[in-house]
C-alpha cells in the first residue's frame, strides 16, 4: 500500500482535491464538508512535502497520466520549481483551513457553506494542477478551474460591490485565459506539440517564425493579466477588497503566485532556447513594468482608507519585485524572485488573516475604524505589525532576506535604477504600514464604540503560524534560498 | 466567415437583446458549418449543441429574468479601447502571416504527434473514431479537467444565484412567465415538441453510446439530453419538469458524473497502472481501454446533463 501511494504521489497531489470537491457537494453539511476539506488539504501538504523531498534527493519526477508517454499523452514533470510551488500552495491552504471555520461561519450564509468548501477545494485543485503539469494545454484546463472558482468565491463578499468586482475579474481573467490559449494554439501550429519539454526542444528550430514570437507576446500578456502585472492589474484591488476574508487570504497567498510561476515556466523553460532576453528585449520590458509596479502601487497604497485595499496595492508592488527578479534572467535574480514569492505568500496571507480577525470583531477594515485596536486586540495587531515589518523588509524578517538578495542580484547586473526603486518602494512601504499602526496604537477608540474582544484562538493560531514562519525564514534563510536557487536552475536550464 | 463577421458587427450594434441572442445562435451554427468544412466534425457537433442549443436557451432564461432591452449608452468614449483591440487584431494577423498554409501536408502539425495517433490509436483503443481516442484516452486527463470546469460552473451558479435576493431591482422585465405562457398556448409548438422530445432524448443516448464509433460523446450527449428536457420545461410547465428531476437528483448527478470519471482513474491506479490508464482495467489492454472510455464518457454525460439542467432551473426559480 505504501509503495502504491508513493508511486502515485504526483497524481494524488491533484486528484485528492478533485475527488473531495464533489464529496463536499453531496455531504451538504457545513461541518462535515469543512472536516473533509481540512483533512484533504493537510494530506495534500504532506504529499507536497514528500514530493519536494524526493525531488531534492533523486531529481525530476516524471509521471505519465493515462499511461501514455509524452508527447502523446500528458505528463507531470516535477522539478524543484514545481515542487516548491506545490509546497507554497498547500502550506497556505493548510493554514487557511482551521482559520476558515469561524470566519466563513460569520461571513457566508450557513446553507451555502458546503458549496463554499466545494469551491475552495476546486480552486486548490486548479492551482496545484497548474503548478505540477508539464503540458501547456493541461495548464490551461486547470487555469480555468482555478479562475472560475475564484470568481465565484470573490462574489460571495457581503457587499453587493463584491459581485461587480467578481464580474470585472471574470472579464479580465477570461481575456487573459483566451490570450494564453491563443498563444498555445500558435505554438502548436508551428511545432505540433503541447508538451513543455518537447516544445523547448522543438521551438528553436522554428525560431525565425513570427508566429512563435507573437505566441510568446500573447501568453505573456495573458498571464500578465492573471498575475496582475501593472498595467494589467485593474481587477485585483477590488477583488481582494470585496472578497470574503478567507478568500482574500487564500488568493493573496496563492492565486497570483501561481500565475507568476506559469510565466516563469513559459519564459524560461519553453522559450528557454530562444534567446528572448537577448534578441527580444523581454528583460528590459519586464524590468520597467516591475519598477513601475514597485513604486506606483506602493504610492497608491499610501492613500487608501480601507486596509484590505491598502494590502491589495501592496501586493501589486510585491509582484513588481518578483517580476524584477524574473527580468534579470540570471539564476541569482530568479532565485531572489522565487524566494520573495514564497516569503511574500507567507507575509501577505498572515496580514490578510489579521484583517479577517479584525473584520470578524468590528465588521470593518477601514483604517479609521481600527483606532485603538492595539489595546483591544493585542495578539492580532502584533501579528499585523510583524507582518508589516516583513513588507517593509526590516532585518530579521523574511521580507529583508528576499529584498537583500534582489538588491545583490541587481548590483551584480549593475541595474542602478532597480536598486533605487527597491529603496524607494521600501520607504513607501514604511509609510503605508505606519498608517495602520498609527491608527491602532496611537489613537484611542471612540468612546461610543462597542467593546471589542480578541479573535478566537482557531483564527489566531494559523495567523501566527504564518507570521512566525515568515520570521523564522527571515532568521534562517539557508533552506529557502537553497531550494530557490535549485528551482531557478531547474527553470533556467534551457538558457545556459 | 463573411456571415460570421456581419453577425458579429450586428451583435455589437443592436440594442434589442432578444435579437442579439438569436444572432449569437446563428453565429454558432455558422461556426459549426465552418468546422464541418474544416473536417472537424466532432467540434462542429459540440459547437452546434452548446453554442446554438443550450447557451441560447440559457440566455433566453436570463432575458426572462432581467430585460430584453439594453440600457442606452453613448459610444465613442473609449478611443483607447478601440486602439487596443486593433493592436491585438494586428498582432494576430502579424502572427498568422507566417503560419503554415491550411492543408499544407508538410507543416509541423501533421508530422509530430498526429501520425502516431492516426496509425496507432485503432490498435491501442480499438476505436475507429480517433478524436474520441485522443480526448478520452491519450489526453483523458484534460477531459477530466474540462468536466470539472463544467462542474465548477454549475456549483458556482448554485452558490451565487440562490442568495442574490436582497434588494433586487427589476426594471422593465417581462411579465412573469410571459415567454413560456405564449409558447404554451401555441398549438404547433406543443404538438411538434411533444413529437420531438422523445426522439431528442433517444438521440442523446445514441450520441452517448455511439460516440466511440461516430462523432459525439459524453459532452454532446449530456447537452442534447438537457436541451430536450429544458425544451419541455419551457413549452409546457417548469414545475412539472422540476418534479420529474428534483434538485437533489441534479445535484447528485452533478457529483456522481465527475466522481465516476475520477474513480475510473483511481481504479486504474489500484490495478497497477498510472492515473486514468484504462489498459489495466480488463485482462486485454484494448478491452480495458474500451471499457474505460465508455465509463468515463458516461460520467461526462451525467455531469454535463445535470449541470445544464441545474443551471437552467436555478435561473428559472429566480423568476418567482
Amino acid at each position: 500500500m505504501a509503495a502504491l501511494v508513493s508511486s502515485h504521489l504526483p497524481a494524488l497531489q491533484v486528484v485528492l482535491a478533485l475527488l473531495a470537491a464533489p464529496v463536499c457537494l453531496l455531504l451538504r453539511r457545513p461541518n462535515a464538508s469543512w472536516a473533509v476539506a481540512t483533512a484533504i488539504t493537510w494530506t495534500l501538504l504532506a504529499v507536497s512535502i514528500a514530493l519536494l523531498e524526493r525531488v531534492l534527493q533523486s531529481g525530476t519526477i516524471i509521471y505519465a497520466l493515462g499511461g501514455w508517454p509524452a508527447p502523446w499523452g500528458i505528463e507531470y514533470r516535477i522539478d524543484l520549481a514545481n515542487a516548491f510551488m506545490l509546497v507554497i500552495v498547500t502550506v497556505i491552504g493548510s493554514a487557511v483551513m482551521p482559520y476558515a471555520r469561524a470566519s466563513v461561519e460569520a461571513e457566508i450564509p450557513v446553507e451555502r457553506i458546503y458549496l463554499f468548501y466545494c469551491m475552495y477545494l476546486l480552486n486548490l485543485a486548479g492551482l496545484l494542477g497548474i503548478a505540477i503539469t508539464g503540458d501547456v494545454f493541461n495548464l490551461f484546463v486547470f487555469l480555468e478551474i482555478s479562475s472560475l472558482s475564484s470568481y465565484v468565491m470573490i462574489s460571495l463578499g457581503r457587499e453587493r460591490s463584491a459581485l461587480t468586482a467578481a464580474y470585472r475579474y471574470l472579464i479580465m481573467g477570461t481575456i487573459g485565459a483566451t490570450f494564453y490559449i491563443i498563444g498555445v494554439g500558435m505554438m502548436y501550429m508551428v511545432s505540433g506539440s503541447l508538451n513543455m519539454a518537447d516544445l523547448a526542444s522543438l521551438l528553436p528550430d522554428v525560431g525565425g517564425s513570427r508566429t512563435v514570437m507573437v505566441a510568446l507576446a500573447f501568453i505573456t500578456v495573458g498571464l500578465g493579466l492573471k498575475l496582475a502585472l501593472v498595467p494589467l492589474h485593474m481587477w485585483l484591488p477590488n477583488a481582494y477588497t470585496h472578497a470574503p476574508s478567507v478568500v482574500s487570504v487564500f488568493l493573496a497567498g496563492t492565486g497570483t503566485k501561481i500565475a507568476v510561476y506559469a510565466m516563469m515556466r513559459i519564459i524560461f523553460t519553453v522559450y528557454g532556447g530562444m534567446g528572448v532576453f537577448d534578441d527580444f528585449g523581454l528583460g528590459e520590458m519586464l524590468m520597467a513594468l516591475g519598477i513601475i509596479a514597485m513604486i506606483g502601487a506602493s504610492a497608491v497604497a499610501i492613500y487608501q482608507d480601507n486596509a484590505k485595499r491598502l494590502l491589495a496595492y501592496s501586493s501589486l508592488a510585491q509582484i513588481g519585485y518578483i517580476v524584477l527578479g524574473i527580468s534579470m534572467a540570471s539564476v541569482f535574480g530568479l532565485a531572489a524572485g522565487i524566494v520573495h514569492l514564497f516569503n511574500h505568500a507567507l507575509i501577505k496571507a498572515g496580514l490578510f488573516m489579521a484583517l479577517g480577525c479584525i473584520f470578524l470583531r468590528i465588521g470593518s477594515v477601514k483604517i479609521e475604524d481600527m483606532k485603538g485596536l492595539g489595546k483591544a486586540m493585542p495578539v492580532t495587531m502584533a501579528a499585523f505589525v510583524a507582518g508589516g515589518f516583513g513588507l517593509i523588509g526590516v532585518p530579521l524578517t523574511a521580507g529583508f532576506i528576499s529584498k537583500w538578495y534582489l538588491l545583490q542580484a541587481a548590483i551584480e547586473k549593475g541595474w542602478w535604477l532597480a536598486i533605487i526603486a527597491l529603496l524607494i518602494s521600501s520607504l513607501l512601504a514604511i509609510i503605508y504600514v505606519w498608517r495602520v499602526v498609527e491608527a491602532a496604537y496611537f489613537q484611542d477608540r471612540d468612546k461610543k464604540a462597542p467593546a471589542v474582544s480578541e479573535a478566537p484562538v482557531s483564527m489566531l493560531v494559523p495567523m501566527w503560524v504564518l507570521i512566525g514562519a515568515s520570521i523564522y525564514f527571515g532568521i534562517n534563510a539557508t533552506m529557502t534560498m537553497d531550494v530557490a536557487i535549485g528551482a531557478a536552475e531547474a527553470l533556467i536550464g534551457g538558457i545556459q | 466567415m463573411g456571415i460570421m463577421a456581419v453577425i458579429g458587427i450586428a451583435v455589437a450594434r443592436l440594442h434589442n437583446l432578444f435579437a442579439v441572442v438569436m444572432l449569437t445562435g446563428i453565429f454558432s451554427l455558422t461556426a459549426a458549418v465552418l468546422y464541418v468544412v474544416l473536417d472537424a466534425v466532432d467540434v462542429a457537433f459540440t459547437e452546434a449543441a452548446v453554442g446554438a442549443g443550450i447557451s441560447t436557451v440559457l440566455m433566453l432564461g436570463t432575458l426572462a429574468l432581467t430585460t430584453s432591452e439594453e440600457k442606452p449608452h453613448y459610444p465613442g468614449r473609449h478611443p483607447w479601447a478601440l486602439v487596443l483591440v486593433l493592436l491585438c487584431g494586428a498582432a494576430l494577423i502579424y502572427g498568422t502571416l507566417d503560419m503554415p498554409p491550411y492543408g499544407d501536408p508538410t507543416s509541423a502539425i501533421h508530422h509530430h504527434v498526429a501520425p502516431y495517433y492516426l496509425s496507432k490509436s485503432a490498435g491501442h483503443t480499438g476505436l475507429p473514431n480517433v478524436v474520441t481516442s485522443i480526448l478520452a484516452s491519450y489526453r483523458g486527463y484534460d477531459t477530466l479537467g474540462e468536466v470539472f470546469v463544467v462542474f465548477t460552473a454549475a456549483a458556482g451558479v448554485l452558490l451565487i444565484i440562490g442568495r442574490a435576493k436582497i434588494g433586487r431591482r427589476r426594471t422593465r422585465r417581462m411579465a412573469p412567465g410571459e415567454l413560456s405562457t405564449s409558447m404554451r398556448q401555441n398549438v404547433i409548438l406543443r404538438v411538434v415538441s411533444k413529437l420531438l422530445i422523445p426522439f431528442i432524448l433517444l438521440f442523446a443516448f445514441y450520441v452517448q453510446w455511439h460516440g466511440d464509433f461516430g462523432p459525439g460523446g459524453g459532452f454532446q450527449a449530456g447537452v442534447i439530453f438537457a436541451a430536450g428536457f429544458i425544451l419541455y420545461a419551457l413549452i409546457f410547465d417548469i414545475d412539472t419538469a422540476r418534479t420529474m428531476i428534483p434538485p437533489h437528483i441534479t445535484r447528485f448527478g452533478l457529483a456522481a458524473g465527475v466522481l465516476l470519471y475520477t474513480l475510473v482513474g483511481v481504479a486504474s491506479m489500484l490495478k497497477g497502472g498510472t492515473f486514468l490508464d484504462y489498459s489495466v482495467l480488463a485482462g486485454d489492454p484494448v478491452k480495458g481501454q474500451h471499457l474505460g472510455i465508455l465509463l468515463i464518457e458516461f460520467g461526462v454525460g451525467i455531469t454535463v446533463a445535470a449541470a445544464m439542467i441545474s443551471i437552467f432551473f436555478t435561473y428559472a426559480r429566480q423568476e418567482r
